[in-house]
């Protein structure tokens, strides 16, 4: 057993100073891989952290919201659908809301203009977001003025500014009270944008939904579950646009790995070949060359990932932020929560490590399994 | 190392490249040869004859076409791989035309490479090593690297690698064909007290200075893939 250690050090101790004889091949090899580990892990990393975050967030939106349709599109919802709705059996509680876009065409962006049901505001007073504040150059005191829905002037006076801990969804918010609101959007008592339902069972939510149906045909419920597959999907949608863009980093990579898989050189093959005139075994080849490409491409493994965590989650994905994150304008300063996931890393392995390891010894068993004889002529 | 081995026996050995092709050619066209072991022999012929490739089946780096290599009662030409390469591992020391020794690592860790594979403490490994550079003169260039000695300093380092594991056959690949007549002969003294050691001797050469040396027991020619009467 300690012969076998033994021979194990010899030939780790063989492959290190085998990868410093060729250093300018070898750290060209190492900095590509760690590049390409490194792009692929930071747009995994980071669409995982918009999905978590986006979960997090919708856990506490309600499960149910209803929505009037009028010729197919989004119209505002009368307060008496709360009364038709009646006692559905399951609903626990429901309530209207107010919520809209707005355009500013001072800095080419849309905002949320949502009243809260938590915080009281007085008449024209606002809460906005942090990035609101960063990109308007507001502080709380401050005025800002918009046109309202009948192309009067109107003025706001911020009161505060939304933490940027919650920056991811409050970067274009801006809090109102009703009364504004309805001045502001010139939308009558008595209506809402849409209605908010919290159901006793989760297991119910689509006997209910139907039910809603049901009892008003004009509406849309939309559940939860719906809106985080969205999320979902939007997420997944942008990840594979960015792995299509990467993919001629990727194709660039797979040529050069092969390359130097397949087309060993005229003095590696002698190596080779020497090495089995000496005494070596094929095995004790195969296993020389597995460390080489175990230590390069496991290197390149953990400094790319090292990279890559150290890019989305203490420099904000710098790179893939326009793609990844921009449903709006305003991009919100997102700072995800730093977290490791198992099944991420093992499938990241098994397309980067694996397939390298693989295709650089098939070349060096076909060389290792000639007479050496042939390898060295 | 082995002491069972009594000589080496070929019959009918043929050996051809590229078989089956357009470019197929016959090395070796049938060759019966018996090598007496604990002597020094020298495969004597022109480039081109066939020796260095009967000299590799020999030393079980490559194998016949046909025919039949035995060591002792061991049949070579028919053995796996596996067992080939622990034969050559245990019985057979190579000093190569062109050396081959590996460029970036050092005289040491060149001499110290055949032995490897068989996992010994590293302490026996390191002295054993370093008696044998003492032994050729190159105790003071352990840790050069290899392609900065001279010819002669390269040839001395391929000798102490060959003889790392104490092989009972020693064989070399035209050893004087890169060096000036003053190695050439320091090469055979070498040979010489290699040879009183018990080590069998094996060499290819179209120097005289080999061939006709008289630490030489036997000369065989060899021209175009067959013996010369």
């Amino acid at each position: 057993m300690n012969h076998f250690f033994q021979k194990q050090r010899y030939l780790i101790d063989f492959t290190l100073a085998s990868l410093k004889r060729r250093p300018g091949k070898n750290l060209s090899l190492l900095l590509v891989y760690t590049m390409i580990v490194f792009l692929l892990a930071s747009v995994m990393l980071f669409t995982h952290a918009l999905r978590t975050e986006a979960g997090i967030i919708l856990q506490d939106s309600p499960e149910i919201i209803l929505q009037k349709m009028q010729a197919g599109r989004h119209a505002l919802i009368p307060a008496a659908y709360l009364e038709k709705i009646g006692h559905i059996r399951g609903v626990v509680s429901k309530h209207g809301r107010l919520w809209g876009y707005f355009y500013d065409p001072a800095v080419k962006s849309n905002y949320t203009l949502m009243v809260p049901s938590e915080r009281k505001l007085k008449n024209n007073e606002i809460v906005i977001g942090a990035t609101i504040a960063k990109t308007r150059g507001l502080g709380t005191g401050d005025i800002l003025a918009f046109r309202s829905a009948d192309g009067r002037p109107f003025s706001f006076r911020v009161k505060d500014i939304l933490s940027t801990e919650s920056e991811l969804v409050s970067a274009d918010l801006i809090l109102l009270n009703e009364s504004t609101y309805r001045n502001f959007f010139n939308i009558q008592e008595g209506y809402y944008t849409d209605l908010a339902l919290s159901v006793r069972n989760p297991n119910e939510l689509r006997k209910i939904a139907e039910k809603l149906v049901v009892k008003l045909p004009d509406t849309r419920p939309i559940l939860r579950e719906e809106i985080l597959r969205t999320y979902d999907a939007i997420f997944n949608w942008r990840q594979g646009i960015v792995f299509v863009l990467l993919s001629g980093a990727v194709l660039a990579f797979v040529i050069f790995a092969w390359d130097k898989a397949s087309g060993l050189s005229a003095e590696e093959r002698k190596e080779i070949g020497v090495l089995k005139a000496i005494g070596w075994e094929t095995s004790d080849v195969l296993r020389m060359k597995f460390w080489e490409g175990s230590i390069i491409s496991l290197s390149a493994f953990l400094l790319g990932y090292l990279a890559a965590y150290t890019h989305v989650f203490y420099a904000s994905a710098a790179l893939f932020e326009p793609i990844l994150k921009g449903w709006a304008v305003l991009y919100p300063d997102f700072h995800p929560l730093p977290f490791v996931d198992g099944l991420q890393v093992a499938t990241l392995f098994f397309f980067t490590v694996f397939p390298y390891t693989v295709a650089t010894i098939i070349p060096i068993w076909r060389a290792a399994i000639t007479d050496p004889d042939t390898v060295m002529r | 190392m082995n002491s069972a081995i009594h000589n080496i026996q070929l019959e009918q050995v043929k050996k051809a490249f590229n078989q089956g092709q357009d470019n197929e050619f016959w090395a070796i066209r049938g060759i019966d040869l018996t090598i007496q072991l604990h002597s020094a022999t020298v495969l004597k012929g022109p480039s081109g004859s066939g020796k260095t490739t009967l000299l590799s089946m020999i030393g079980c780096l490559s194998r016949p076409t046909s025919g039949r290599i035995s060591l002792g009662e061991k049949r070579l030409s028919g053995l796996p791989e596996r067992f080939m390469t622990s034969i050559r591992q245990s019985t057979f020391g190579f000093i190569f035309q062109q050396f081959n020794l590996i460029d970036g690592l050092t005289v040491l860790e060149n001499i110290m490479l055949p032995a490897y594979p068989l996992g010994l403490d590293f302490a026996e490994l390191e002295q054993s090593a370093r008696q044998l550079l003492h032994q050729f003169g190159l105790a003071n260039k352990a840790s050069s690297k290899v392609e900065w000695l001279s010819g002669g300093e390269k040839q001395r380092c391929a000798i102490c690698r060959a003889l790392i594991n104490d092989p009972e056959i020693l064989i070399a690949d035209e050893p004087t064909a890169n060096l000036d007549s003053k190695l050439s002969e320091e090469f055979m003294q070498m040979i010489d007290g290699l040879k009183s050691t018990g080590k069998t001797i094996l060499l290819t050469s179209h120097d005289p200075l080999v061939y006709e040396s008289p630490i030489i027991d036997r000369v065989i020619g060899i021209r175009d893939g067959l013996l010369e009467d």
